[in-house]
């Protein structure tokens, strides 16, 4: 496939605005602008673009939620909060080409009616931040952005918004109230941003590289779009690879790409020639999946119907040397270190989890272990927390030890038996743990 | 070659027990304000200028952020609790952030880990007594497919083995 989302790589300076003009860029903002708002919300949503920072929600379709009687203003947001564990390819296009960011925001904007949009991005982007910062400024200089853009009356301000170290701000409500000024505690739902967003105003968040979809939609058709990729996974998708590759990195594929494909073809396979053991397809909140299922197509319906989640398309590679009752435990420090902390399930159960797969770890697991976990695992997820973390630590926990069971079982009976000094003692958040470990 | 990151300005406490903003303080607080609706939205912007320009935040600095904002000091130190990335002790001059997560770790940040705890003399979470280094273990920093990452100040130092982190820390004074 030719590359579009990553066509600028390798070219020098390809985040300067005069690198971007040439390779045809902010073309499909004028054509945009000549269009009326409904007609490009109708062309995105032909083209079957779906959200790229996990959901997999149809842009369009989001975009049409933005009620037009609504007399606030209107907010877009890009989210570039990246912080999902695997998950490294919106940095990419930031160092790459963040004028192609900034038109789809300008896109996007124009869409919904929003003449004020911020970039959310990790306060650890500094790097990545200035490049934004740079890019806009050059964007303001040229007229491309500002009052009256190319023309046509439209009015855009877009401003850089740095989050400081917290990845529940991922999540878009909490990134509106991390926005607002406050601590990054998820919203209920309903109301959606859409129509109850920042600063109480119909606001729409979509991922970097879902706005980065958009010129491209704009400039050479919905049907060009929904040609590439699968039937309902249309596009090209940017996935980031690490672990155990020969060349990890970000590689751009059609949608439907088996996963084989990009381990063994694009990465060079696993080094050292071992075997792979698991794999994980959309960053570390989507299940593990075994090796056997490695020539999955990588397409919103395939992974789902294989049991897991194309997410954010972090896929972490796992050869046979990789102990899976460590991973688990490294990937529910990152789970119970993050959470938030408002819901009761995701706080007390992240850590929970956390404790009892340490002790197992430490040769002082129980048999009844399995099921605890299994049972932590049903009792923090599917709708009983207010945002989606509860479900992020879950489905590694509940793949981890339902795949892997064998080893968690092994490391359980290698367990030493338990003194009476080491029974339960008061719960305590972090470090020492609810087991006296 | 590696690249070099330069050092952090670090105020120590007794600077930074009653702060006032200076004009050059007061104009890029003036521009913030120009980018949000509201005076709240400000906070975490201002908080990154101070830390930028002090180095942490101290409960003084907190003071004078809310009273610019309007806001209660104690809802400020709510704020600046929540995220894990505002310093609220005096850091050394070069903030050692070594990523922990899987990714990272499958491709051997554990060795790296145990060669700066000896290297250094310290533990996560511990400054040098030369007020040089302090380490810090974080989550994901988002450069998975160039582990073992490290971030030292602003700047992310990717794929290193123990010497070329060695090399680096020498050059870092």
């Amino acid at each position: 496939m030719e590359p579009i989302l990553l066509r600028a790589r390798g070219t020098p300076s390809s985040r300067t605005l005069a690198s971007y003009l040439e390779a045809g860029g902010y073309q499909a903002l004028g054509k945009a602008l000549e269009m009326t708002p409904s007609d490009v919300i109708a062309e995105v949503r032909a083209s079957g673009l779906r959200g790229r920072g996990g959901a997999g929600f149809p842009t369009g379709v989001k975009w049409g939620f933005v009620p037009k009687d609504n007399p606030r203003p209107k907010y877009l947001i890009c989210n570039a909060d990246e912080s999902e564990p695997g998950t490294f390819k919106d940095r990419e296009l930031i160092h790459v080409d963040p004028h192609m960011v900034i038109e789809g925001i300008a896109i996007a904007s124009y869409a919904i009616g929003a003449n004020t949009a911020y970039i959310y991005i990790r306060g650890e982007f500094a790097t990545e931040a200035r490049y934004l910062e740079e890019a806009l400024s050059e964007a303001h200089r040229r007229k491309v952005l500002g009052s009256n853009i190319l023309g046509s009356g439209f009015d855009l301000d877009i401003y850089v918004h740095r989050g400081a170290g917290a990845y529940i701000c991922g999540e878009e409500t909490a990134l509106i109230e991390s926005i607002e000024g406050k601590r990054g505690l998820p919203r209920l739902k309903p109301p959606f941003p859409a129509v109850v967003g920042l600063f109480g105003c119909p606001t729409v968040v979509n991922n970097v590289e879902t706005l980065a979809c958009v010129p491209h939609i704009i400039a050479r058709g919905a049907r060009w779009f929904a040609d590439i990729g699968t039937e309902k996974s249309t596009g090209p998708k940017l996935f980031s690879v690490s672990g155990h590759v020969n060349k990890p990195g970000v590689y751009e594929v059609p949608l439907g790409t088996p996963f084989n494909t990009i381990i063994d073809d694009l990465c060079g396979g696993i080094p050292g020639g071992r075997a792979l053991k698991a794999f994980i397809p959309g960053g570390s909140s989507a299940p593990v999946m075994t090796a056997d299922k490695v020539t999955t197509p990588c397409d919103f319906e395939s992974v789902a119907a294989a049991g897991s989640m194309l997410g954010s398309g972090g896929l972490i590679v796992m050869d046979e040397t990789v102990d899976m009752v460590w991973a688990l435990e490294n990937l529910l420090t990152f789970y119970a270190h993050e959470s938030c902390g408002q819901c009761t399930p995701c706080r007390e159960g992240s850590d929970w989890a956390l404790d009892v797969v340490r002790r197992i770890r430490r040769g002082r697991g129980r048999p009844s272990d399995i099921d605890t976990l299994l049972r932590i695992a049903r009792f923090a997820s599917q709708g009983m927390t207010i945002c989606p973390l509860g479900d992020a630590f879950c489905e590694p926990l509940r793949s981890f030890v339902t795949n892997f069971r064998g080893e968690f079982e092994a490391a359980i009976d290698r367990a030493e038996p338990l003194s009476p000094t080491k029974t339960p003692i008061l719960p305590v958040r972090s470090g020492r743990g609810l087991f006296g470990i | 070659m590696i690249p070099s990151t330069p050092p952090l300005t670090v105020a120590p406490s007794s600077e930074l027990a009653e702060v006032v903003f200076d004009d050059e303080m007061e104009q890029a607080v003036k521009a913030l304000l120009a980018r949000y609706p509201t005076t709240q939205a400000a906070l975490l912007p201002l908080l990154w200028l101070c830390q930028d320009r002090w180095g942490w935040i101290s409960p003084g600095v907190m003071e004078a952020v809310a009273a610019r904002l309007a806001l209660a000091p104690a809802y400020v130190e709510g704020v600046v609790t929540f995220y894990t990335m505002y310093q609220r002790q005096p850091p050394g001059r070069y903030l050692l952030q070594v990523c922990t997560t899987l990714s990272c770790q499958l491709c051997g940040t554990g060795a790296l880990v145990e060669h700066l705890k000896e290297k250094l003399g310290i533990d996560f979470g511990q400054t040098t007594t030369d007020g040089r280094f302090t380490l810090l273990d974080v989550q994901c920093l988002g450069a998975c497919g160039e582990g073992p990452v490290i971030q030292i100040n602003n700047d992310y130092y990717t794929r290193l083995d123990i010497q070329q982190l060695d090399q680096l820390l020498d050059r870092l004074e």
